[in-house]
């Protein structure tokens, strides 16, 4: 996807538009929906009129016309972290947008009959509309197949170029607007109205235009409120407390004292840290239905994981041979290699694997001359190969037997190696594969679920981050357990059910968990409504899409994980600049407090402990800090505060320190080094 | 600053909190509703009440219905006692035959005793009969308190509870807060107070034979019983003008002590049976870390103030070693007049037994900042432990989002409606406080009232004003405040920090109250332990801090910087 090659924050062409972007933001009807921000905008907009009186009364300008300077370049920069994130999103949805421009629709007059068609903008699609899409048609909108197989070029969407095939029925049924048809042609069913399919929501998603403000958001906003209606309580009745003491306070720096302590730090930076967020799932190629979902998924306190694909890779694979009495290991893993050669099975293949790195057996390319290859059947349950008068055979544990005895015509004595590998192999979860050679038994092919090999570091991060793990597998009760504490998650359901998925999730949340899942079945959609955050495969079905808040669209179960991730920055990223927003006040009061007063009160001189060196100078510093390090912070924000998995605990010693602390302190050292610039060049 | 003067205050600190455990887990069964050792006694009076005023105890209310009890309750409350302060010279049991009061003075006083605040813009043993002093304020000490642990229970409750609509019974709380906590305890320590030789009588007076031979005549009166509960209940009205500086109302370095471990015990005592309540000991004592370390750190400001003293008294040639001794009691000396004054503001009493106007400028501003924090350290009782859970929450949500999660406290999500109410809520004292004060610092008919100029007349009138929003009640001196600005602007303060507090933080209870309790995991933020301690006083000075220095550097600090380069007021 374009954006994917973002990885620079203030990106030439990205800062060009950006910035006029954030003076079309000064729109005060626009900005009234950022609370802090605006309230720094009407103040501005008071000195501004101030400035322009003393212009016309001749009084000195420098002052004043430097804080009105600084108090428009706070309100600037704040629209100018906003533009840039929404920026960076447009970016990625004008690729999108390309797909979706005057395409035109095959609309029939009924399901059933293909050859009445009229042409009409996909615009005027209806829900209910069935289309026709031949090759080389792109898909009008979101829908439903009822007819056909074909398949489909989506990297409109996936940014995967490879087409899948998509036909009616079963879980591969749905397809998504704005992709194409290669090959052949579907009857599809419109499910979603134009404006509302799926690529419109990801392009409105992305480029932040009809963004909502998120459930955390909105209490963050609040708090910001709060903290500025506070801080303008404390400044407005400074009026009267300072004529009391002889100190009146001009306009001009009442308003650089109530623009410095109001947040507008994380006020300029909120809605660029929650696109931010959202940009860095599609980043990963998920899309989320709302912010809240993103949200929700740093919250999640239970996974539910589909044992194949994300914890075991998806086939079963052999993991060791076993003997016979008289056999030797090597022996048994050479007939199995010749058994297999010509197996494309993913089991077949895995013993020609296992043979060559585990035995160092040499397997040959092809089969030898004059082999029949005897293929895998429901009917017998066996695959081999005749050589000659040579039968190998290798299968379920019943279906040898029964080939052992029929090959020698007779009752053969089963040797007790054979029965005790089948037994162990049985009890640990794995699968016993028979093998046998003519009429006698061979050995034993150990097959099982083979789990991924960075799996259990992974549960084990998310286990100290508070996150249960829970496998979710058709596998009976002895299988699932053994795969379970290999893999180290914490919980298993066995021959699960869709019912037995949505029950375990019910559970939970009656508990006070949420709950975090991903399928890509219809008969997951119970499931993936009922969960917290559910996360459907974009190969999946319709039903499964509409159900889940979020689609990956690499269909790629692992990313569940990441995705928590996502959530958690995000909402780490607010709560630390929040923190350092208002940890910054302390060091301005102590550079404003001290100016506003050592007029009238010299000893409180003694609070200057900046040693800043004018009033003048002192307020000016503390506004332009104000300013800059809303800039400063933008990479912050847009790229979220460094994310480890860690307990909460320590997450939290850690970012208290970093932008509590540092909140306090960092100021103290900008505002004087601003100080001495501000004084040195003679500018107050 | 001695250690004999710090061993006094640790020893106060530690009888506090060792009766106080038992004394919660005594007040957790109460409020659970479970038996205690009084129930055989109480029991049968406690169901008399209902009988006679017709509440089934086990009819429990939402917060709705449970505050409206609550605000009807105090109005009724108000309305009683305005008319008794009014007509209280026709009424019996008036041996002086003092004259009802002014509207502006029995509004006054009337707001000020049904919001715990006892702020006295009178002399109590010059304009108060009998009947008022006891039919009259003693009834709304115990009722203004039991109001406050009944809405502290009620928040509790919506912590403890998950799912649920109602957050208890507001007759029923109020009840067995009267009856089993404040009641046993009043009788208990009001007889060691008389056995320490404070007064309780009916008699009007007794007129004395003093050593040079004049005749004087002693003012007494109904004393130990109104004191026990003034300082059980964290009133803080006192019998007399002069307080618990009066020798009758605290005789002996014995009966301050007692009294200052009064002041404490029921407010630290709610705090474990929060605990108790909400299912985990270890977040109460987070909770009681925060205000034990804020509070002791007040005592030592106001001490160390204090005992260094002022260069003009050293310069006008008194030992510099005795420290400030001006408006204090020898009998109580530097570190039992700063203890007492860093706990009467650090709760929500408001009793002093020093004049506060006479400490240093930094002594006298540990009160008031102490009442600017929200007095929450550890505040009223039932106000406090409802306080420092608001701004709890606060800090959870600032904090909590900084370890990745929608921020919860004690199992509850803190959303957007929690965040209102809360933002609501300490909206109110920085509002009354520096709105009224700014007004009055231009306002020719409130400055009239002041005793002093410069920076130190501003401190009284944040004092004033503070004392009222915060609902404390004690006065700094110098301010005369019985003029018809002050009686009525004090007296909206009072009624804006009490009930527009209480009903954002009740429709909190509600909210929360309804919400799933979720489980803990390790990915939850850690509201016990060191860190949480840490960060709670921290966003609390923050918090408090960033409200007020403007202020305090006009006032306080402006007076302190100028009375060491010489200057005063």
């Amino acid at each position: 996807m374009a954006a994917k090659a973002a990885t620079s924050t203030f990106r030439p062409d990205l800062v060009g538009r950006a910035t006029i972007d954030a003076f079309k933001k000064l729109n005060p009807v626009a900005l009234m929906r950022n609370p802090v921000i605006f309230v720094t905008e009407v103040v501005a907009a008071v000195v501004t009129v101030l400035f322009v009186r003393d212009l016309l009364a001749g009084n000195p300008l420098l002052f004043t016309g430097q804080i009105m300077a600084w108090l428009w370049f706070t309100v600037l920069f704040a629209n100018f972290a906003e533009a840039i994130a929404e920026g960076r999103g447009r970016a990625q949805a004008n690729s999108l947008r390309k797909a979706r421009t005057d395409t035109m629709a095959k609309r029939m007059a009924s399901a059933k009959d293909r050859t009445a068609l009229q042409s009409v903008s996909a615009l005027d699609l209806k829900v209910g509309d069935h289309v026709l899409v031949e090759t080389g048609d792109l898909v009008p909108g979101d829908g439903e197949i009822v007819e056909g197989i074909a398949s489909v070029n989506e990297a409109a969407v996936t940014g995967e170029s490879a087409p899948v095939i998509r036909e009616a029925g079963g879980d591969r049924s749905a397809v998504t607007g704005g992709t194409t048809v290669v090959s052949d042609w579907l009857v599809v069913r419109i499910t979603a109205a134009p404006g509302s399919s799926f690529l419109d929501r990801m392009i409105a998603l992305v480029e932040g235009a009809e963004r909502q403000k998120t459930p955390n958001e909105l209490a963050l906003t609040i708090l910001l409120v709060g903290m500025t209606l506070i801080f303008l309580i404390a400044v407005v009745t400074l009026t009267g407390l300072s004529s009391y003491a002889g100190a009146a306070v001009s306009v001009p720096i009442l308003v650089a004292l109530l623009v410095t302590l109001i947040p507008t730090t994380i006020g300029g930076l909120l809605s660029a840290i929650g696109i931010a967020g959202m940009d860095r799932l599609i980043r990963h190629n998920v899309l989320a239905m709302s912010g809240k979902a993103v949200e929700a998924s740093g919250d999640v306190d239970t996974l539910l994981l589909d044992k194949t694909g994300t914890i075991t890779f998806g086939n079963r694979m052999a993991s060791e041979f076993v003997a016979v009495q008289g056999v030797t290991e090597t022996e048994a893993a050479q007939i199995a290699v010749q058994a297999s050669l010509a197996d494309e099975t993913a089991e077949g293949r895995s013993i020609l694997v296992l043979a060559r790195e585990k035995y160092g057996i040499s397997v040959p390319d092809a089969p030898q001359e004059g082999s029949t290859f005897i293929p895998f059947s429901a009917a017998t349950r066996l695959s081999g190969v005749d050589l000659g008068s040579k039968t190998i055979r290798k299968g379920s544990v019943d279906a040898i037997r029964k080939f052992v005895r029929e090959t020698a015509g007779r009752e053969v004595t089963e040797p007790q190696a054979f029965t005790q590998a089948v037994e162990r192999i049985a009890k640990s979860g794995g699968t016993p594969l028979g093998l046998a050679e003519n009429g006698r038994f061979v050995g034993v092919i150990h097959l099982k679920d083979v789990v991924k090999p960075d799996i259990k570091e992974r549960f084990a991060e998310l286990r100290r981050m508070g996150i249960r793990t829970v496998m979710v597998t058709g596998d009976n009760p002895v299988t699932a357990a053994a795969i379970a504490s290999e893999a180290g998650v914490d919980d298993f359901i066995a021959e699960a059910t869709p019912q037995d998925k949505l029950n375990y999730i019910r559970n939970e949340q009656r508990q006070g968990r949420l709950v975090a899942m991903c399928g890509d079945g219809t008969n997951d959609a119970p499931a993936l409504a009922q969960a917290d955050v559910g996360v459907a495969m974009q190969t999946g079905t319709q039903a499964a899409r509409e159900a889940g808040n979020m689609v990956d669209l690499d269909s790629d179960p692992t990313k569940l994980i990441e995705i928590v991730g996502i959530g958690k920055q995000l909402l780490m990223t607010r709560g630390s600049l929040t923190t350092f927003s208002i940890a910054n006040d302390v060091a301005k009061y102590f550079a404003i407090i001290p100016a506003l007063f050592v007029a009238a009160i010299p000893e409180l001189g003694v609070l200057n402990v900046m040693g800043l060196a004018t009033p003048e100078s002192a307020i000016l510093s503390a506004v332009i800090f104000n300013a800059l390090v809303i800039v400063a912070l933008i990479p912050l924000a847009l790229r979220g505060v460094p994310y480890r998995a860690m307990d909460a605990a320590t997450v939290l010693r850690r970012n208290l320190l970093v932008y509590g602390l540092g909140g306090i302190l960092v100021p103290f050292v900008g505002i004087k080094m601003i100080d001495v610039v501000v004084s040195g060049l003679g500018l107050s | 600053m001695t250690v004999v003067g710090w061993l006094q205050i640790l020893v106060i600190l530690a009888a506090v909190v060792a009766f106080a455990v038992p004394l919660g887990a005594f007040m957790s069964k109460v409020f659970a509703n479970e038996r205690t050792f009084l129930t055989p006694v109480l029991g049968p009076v406690e169901r008399g009440f209902y009988r006679v005023s017709g509440i089934d105890p086990a009819r429990e209310q939402g917060w709705l219905g449970y505050t409206l009890g609550m605000l009807a309750f105090n109005a009724a409350g108000f309305l009683l006692l305005y008319l008794l302060l009014r007509f209280q010279g026709v009424l019996p049991l008036n041996p002086q035959s003092f004259p009802g009061l002014s509207p502006h003075l029995a509004f006054n006083t009337a707001v000020s005793f049904v919001t715990n605040t006892n702020w006295q813009s009178y002399g109590g043993e010059t304009t108060m009969s009998h009947l008022s002093q006891m039919a009259g304020l003693t009834v709304q000490n115990f009722l203004s308190a039991a109001t406050g642990i009944a809405l502290a229970v009620a928040l509790v409750r919506a912590f403890a509870r998950s799912g649920a609509k109602t957050v208890g019974n507001f007759f029923a709380d109020m009840t067995r807060a009267t009856l089993y906590v404040l009641l046993p305890l009043t009788i208990l320590t009001g007889l060691a107070q008389v056995a320490m030789g404070t007064p309780q009588t009916f008699e009007a007076s007794a007129t004395v034979q003093t050593l040079e031979g004049g005749e004087q005549t002693l003012a007494l009166g109904p004393v130990a019983s109104q004191i026990a509960i003034k300082q059980l209940g964290t009133n803080g009205g006192g019998f007399y003008n002069a307080n618990a500086a009066h020798p009758y109302e605290n005789p002996t370095p014995l009966s301050n002590a007692l009294t200052i471990w009064q002041m404490l015990v029921v407010s630290t005592a709610l705090v474990f049976a929060f605990g108790r309540l909400v299912g985990d000991r270890r977040q109460a004592v987070a909770i009681l870390s925060v205000m034990g370390l804020l509070l002791v750190t007040g005592i030592g400001i106001a001490y160390w103030a204090e005992a260094a003293g002022t260069p003009v008294l050293a310069a006008a040639g008194l030992d510099p070693t005795g420290g400030n001794m001006e408006g204090k009691e020898i009998r109580f000396g530097l570190a039992a007049s700063s203890m007492f004054a860093a706990v009467t503001t650090g709760l929500s009493d408001g009793a002093v037994n020093a004049m506060h106007g006479s400490f240093t400028p930094i002594g006298g501003m540990v009160p008031m900042v102490l009442i600017m924090l929200g007095e929450i350290l550890p505040g009223g009782v039932g106000s406090g432990l409802y306080g420092i859970l608001v701004i709890a929450i606060i800090s959870v949500f600032v904090a909590g989002l900084m370890v990745g999660r929608t921020p919860e406290y004690l199992g509850k999500k803190i959303e957007a409606k929690e965040m209102k109410m809360a933002i609501l809520a300490i909206l109110i004292l920085p509002t009354a406080i520096l709105g009224f004060s700014s007004v009055s610092a231009v306002l020719p008919a409130a400055l009239s009232g002041l005793g002093n100029a410069g920076p130190h007349g501003l401190s009284e009138i944040y004092y004033a004003y503070t004392s009222a929003a915060g609902n404390n009640g004690s006065a700094f001196g110098g301010l005369s405040a019985n003029s018809p600005w002050w009686n009525t602007t004090l007296g909206l303060a009072m009624l804006l920090g009490r009930f527009a507090y209480i009903v954002p933080m009740m429709a909190i209870a509600g909210s929360l109250v309804a919400k799933t309790k979720l489980a803990p995991s390790s990915g939850t933020f850690p509201t016990h332990g060191p860190l949480f301690v840490g960060l709670l006083a921290g966003i609390i000075l923050i918090l408090g801090g960033l409200q007020f220095f403007p202020a305090l550097a006009l006032g306080p600090i402006a007076e302190q910087v100028q009375m060491l380069a010489g200057k005063t007021f």
